[in-house]
């Protein structure tokens, strides 16, 4: 089901915050049905809030119309004065018990519609590590399985039904364009499912504290037309390319005799470690260290170099690597396309 | 000297004012001397120190938040590093919640709550000396630790695993879970004697009907402290245990539970937020009644509103954990609870409106707070009806939205009110005024930072920037706000910075103000400001909920106290019947000693068991000391 987009374009200005943010990672731009049914609840709330607010405002400034300047005898009482304030303040509260009765319910009935379940969606395991993305894009064929990191590439319009698990601490998955977030909790599996209806790329983060680098602890969800994806998902199931230069070969030869291996997995290869983000097609992602710099062959060398400086604290220790070796590893890893 | 067999001692009746002033002076004054203030129990005296203290630690986590602001103004800042950001966001939290907040209101009762009811100190004033100490130990150990770069760094929330064993090595954690320890064991201590002050020591006639409100909601949030508080401490209880002796109440593993931590956590975090808030309404109520110059609107309504809001309280803990996955009709049930506290929040704002729509408002600096507190918090209530709603807070929930919605509460509920309370008590605790036109310059920076730091933040949460992020990259456009904010947030700082200045110098230089500046019809103006060590010559009899409003010449008294030794008037719950005269315990160092044993064990345990065992020898010494027959009878009874 699409939530019909209800747009009421003068508030919605005003939440676009006058150009703050980016369209990729915003529940103000939303490039699904779900985060398109959120603005307009998110919508709704605030007009009907902001209205209640104003009202009261206005009353309170009234409430000063009477002010003195000095400070005079109290006020006589007198229960005969009490009636209409008492009726205006009966009122007041009717009015108030009506209106959160209503977005109560409004609230249900999003809620409602957001729990869709569709068999023919794609199925992706999330595994949340200290701070980086695991995807597996499932398949009833184990041989069609396959796993990337810290990018992900999901058909238009076709559900996706990610299956959140988190190994070490709890995270949050959250692609704000796309639908609203869901925890990741070590002993218990969550999901959440969602649907790019435009193409694009929408950036995700984690959304719950994690640990020294929460910051840096994000991803991107590519949305592209079917045929595309079909063509992504098969380059993504193909082993690692063979170098195709001396120094990627010798690249190569580090990174297998070297510690690399023991965490990271690229296949078709002996480097087969889990503890690390799988390396495969590393170079065909658009950033590395889960958003922290854009996928070049620098930015790979200086990562290699030095994850300490560039991400203090993250679990990938620093490789002594002499500069001849070190360019010939990011050679290898930008041939791993 | 013959004396009549039914009157075996010296009563207060047969002495003229003089007389009686000089002979209770003797008995209730606090001698001169560092022992003598070390030993002290005089609530006020307690009180101001408590008072003082809260507004220290309210500075430093102030600062701990302009360097955030410094931090974040800029995408990708090094101001400081990560490791030290998620301590300083950390003890932010830490030290606003269970160090500034709680405590503050707690310290303003303290002091306030005796004089309110007419009496001459608080119910079991030995134990309010230990709950200082208690205090104050705790605010060391944490800031202590931050000195030596120990401090917590998994949030305030210390959510399991990330504190846990396994990914928090060190003893970063265990100071922040100890920590509660002390500031809960304080608060729980306070509590027990604000309920029994206000149950059995009000004046002769106030019936429940005519306690001022202020003492209501303290007596609410007492309650909820007491019910409250027992969750946090199992919860941070069974992490040391986890960490220290290898339990594993939330190793999955191991069959813990992760969740288990959010829901104890936030079954005491979420009434936090009413324990903060609640006295709160009651300053704004008392400055309302004061400066409208009548009578407060729908008296009955405003006592229930804050008893239902202490009630519903306990049934919205679950809005702190609606994306992890809980099932939906369980989910719905708290939206429900949660929007329908929005309830009671409305009908304490329609009875303020009314009281301020049919009174003769005069806008001294007090009112101003609470004009600042109406526009402020009514925001912050209906970001929270946002909140309160599941597919909303799907989008938000640790985001900046969040961050701005509670700042709005907390800050615009809580803070707001309590400067306005400052701004009013402050001739009753001094004797001198603070100055209205410094205090004008306050109110309108305070306001209007708040508001530009906090109100953009809304935006930023909706535009995808989550909480708790050192730094952010630039490519996501997150900088020219946050630089905005950042900005905002210094003139937010000069405000506080002039309000500290205002009150320092008030201190000396204020205006001296009289007995009762205000014209305000309570209690505590009915005595002397500052008040005498003894509170009250003649304990006030009441008859109306405004007793210096009705009684306008002379104030109805009772008489036949002793005056020669420390004596409280026991009343009954309901109508305030005079029931018994009760000694009054003296002044003691064993409540320190007893502050200082307890600290020493808890520390002690964080490193190992046995301290538990060894620690308790020293504290069952001091609680010896503390309970030693004093050999008079009524005393050892």
């Amino acid at each position: 089901m699409t939530a019909r987009p209800l747009r009421l374009p003068a508030l919605a200005a005003v939440l676009a915050c006058g150009g703050c943010g980016t369209p990729w990672q915003s529940a103000l731009h939303p490039g699904g049905a779900q985060a398109g049914g959120l603005l307009d609840l998110i919508t709704i709330f605030t007009a009907v809030c902001g209205i209640v607010w104003l009202l009261v405002m206005i009353v309170t400034l009234l409430t000063l119309r009477r002010r003195r300047a000095g400070i005079e005898a109290p006020l006589p009482r007198d229960e005969g004065t009490e009636r209409r304030p008492r009726r205006a303040v009966q009122a007041a509260v009717a009015t108030t018990v009506v209106i959160i009765a209503g977005l109560t319910l409004l609230s249900f009935f999003v809620t409602r519609g957001l729990t869709a379940d569709d068999p023919q969606a794609l199925v992706v395991r999330v595994r949340a590590y200290q701070w980086w993305w695991e995807f597996t894009y499932q398949d009833p064929r184990p041989d069609q399985a396959f796993t990337v990191a810290n990018e992900i590439h999901v058909p238009v319009g076709r559900p996706v039904r990610f299956l959140l698990e988190a190994p070490d601490v709890i995270h949050s998955f959250w692609v704000p364009s796309l639908a609203g977030k869901q925890d990741l909790i070590p002993g218990r599996s969550n999901e959440i499912t969602l649907v790019a209806d435009q193409p694009g790329v929408y950036r995700g983060q984690c959304a719950q504290f994690c640990g020294l680098q929460h910051a840096h602890m994000a991803f991107l969800v590519i949305a592209e037309p079917p045929d595309r994806f079909a063509a992504w998902q098969v380059a993504q199931r193909q082993p690692a390319p063979e170098p195709a230069t001396d120094e990627a070969s010798v690249g190569r030869r580090i990174f297998l005799a070297r510690q690399c291996a023991a965490c990271h997995t690229i296949q078709g290869t002996t480097a087969s470690g889990t503890l690390g983000p799988d390396l495969t097609h590393v170079a065909s992602r658009r950033y590395i260290a889960a958003g922290l710099l854009p996928t070049t062959r620098g930015s790979l060398a200086a990562w290699t170099a030095d994850p300490q400086t560039l991400k203090p604290g993250n679990n990938m220790p620093m490789v002594p690597l002499g500069s001849d070796e070190l360019s010939a590893v990011s050679a290898y890893l930008t041939s791993l396309r | 000297m013959s004396v009549a067999p039914e009157e075996p001692e010296v009563l207060d009746r047969r002495l003229d004012a003089a007389a009686l002033d000089r002979r209770l002076d003797a008995v209730w004054q606090t001698p001169r001397g560092l022992w003598a203030a070390l030993a002290t129990v005089d609530h006020k005296i307690i009180g101001r120190r408590y008072i003082a203290t809260a507004f220290v630690f309210l500075a430093l986590g102030g600062l701990l938040a302009v360097a955030m602001r410094l931090q974040l103004a800029r995408p990708e800042a090094r101001v400081m590093s990560a490791d030290r950001y998620n301590q300083v966001f950390t003890m932010h939290g830490a030290n606003m919640m269970f160090l500034f907040a709680v405590p503050v209101m707690e310290a303003m009762a303290v002091y306030l709550v005796p004089l309110m009811v007419g009496t001459r100190n608080i119910a079991f004033p030995r134990l309010n000396a230990f709950s200082y100490w208690m205090y104050v130990a705790g605010g060391i150990v944490l800031w202590g630790a931050f000195v030596f770069d120990m401090g917590p760094d998994i949030g305030w929330f210390a959510y399991v695993p990330l504190s846990g064993p396994q990914y928090a090595p060190g003893k970063r954690a265990d100071i922040w879970a100890q920590m509660i320890t002390f500031t809960e064991v304080s608060a729980l201590a306070v509590a027990v004697e604000l309920v029994v002050t206000i149950f059995k020591q009000r004046a002769p006639g106030m019936s429940l009907d005519r306690i001022p409100l202020f003492v209501w909601s303290m007596l609410v949030t007492s309650f909820l402290i007491i019910i409250a508080m027992p969750a946090i401490m199992v919860a941070s209880t069974s992490l040391i245990l986890d960490r220290l002796i290898g339990t594993h109440f939330f190793n999955p593993a191991e069959g813990g539970d992760v969740l288990l931590w959010q829901h104890l956590f936030w079954f005491f975090g979420h009434p936090e937020v009413y324990i903060i808030f609640l006295p709160a309404v009651g300053m704004v109520s008392t400055l309302v009644v004061t400066f409208s110059r009548r009578p407060v609107f729908g008296y009955l309504g405003l006592v229930l509103a804050v008893i239902s809001t202490g009630i519903l309280a306990f049934g919205l803990w679950v809005h702190h954990m609606f994306v992890t996955g809980l099932p939906r009709l369980g989910e719905s049930f708290f939206t429900g609870s949660s929007m329908a506290i929005a309830i009671p929040s409305g009908v304490q704002i329609f009875c303020w409106l009314a009281t301020l729509w049919s009174g003769r408002p005069v806008l001294k600096v007090p009112l101003l707070f609470v004009y600042a507190f109406l526009f402020t918090f009514v925001m912050g209530g209906m970001t929270g009806v946002m909140v309160a709603s599941v597919p909303f807070d799907t989008q938000v929930h640790d985001t900046y939205f969040v961050v701005a919605h509670f700042h709005y509460v907390l800050v615009g509920g809580a803070v707001f009110p309590l400067m306005g309370a400052v701004y009013y008590w402050f001739p009753k605790i001094t004797g001198r005024l603070m100055s209205e036109r410094v205090g004008r310059w306050v109110a309108g920076l305070v306001f209007v930072g708040f508001n530009l730091t906090f109100f953009p933040m809304h935006l930023l949460g909706l535009a995808g920037m989550p909480r708790r992020v050192y730094t952010y990259p630039a490519e996501m456009q997150w900088g020219s706000v946050n630089l905005f904010i950042s900005l905002s947030a210094l003139v937010l700082a000069s405000g506080f910075l002039l309000f500290f200045w205002d009150a320092f110098r008030s201190l000396r230089h204020g205006i001296p103000a009289g007995d009762n500046p205000w014209d305000a019809p309570t209690l505590e103006w009915a005595t002397s400001s500052p008040p005498p060590s003894y509170n009250f010559a003649r304990l006030p009899v009441v008859s109306s909920a405004y007793p210096l409003w009705d009684e306008r010449d002379a104030l109805s008294v009772a008489t036949g106290l002793r005056p020669d030794r420390r004596e409280v008037l026991v009343s009954s719950v309901a109508d305030a019947r005079p029931e018994a005269r009760e000694s009054s315990p003296r002044n003691s160092i064993w409540p320190l000693w007893t502050a200082i044993a307890t600290s020493i064990m808890l520390v002690w345990s964080i490193f190992t068991p046995w301290a538990v065992v060894w620690g308790s020898i020293p504290i069952a010494t001091a609680l010896i000391g503390w309970f030693w027959p004093k050999g008079v009878p009524e005393d050892d009874a």
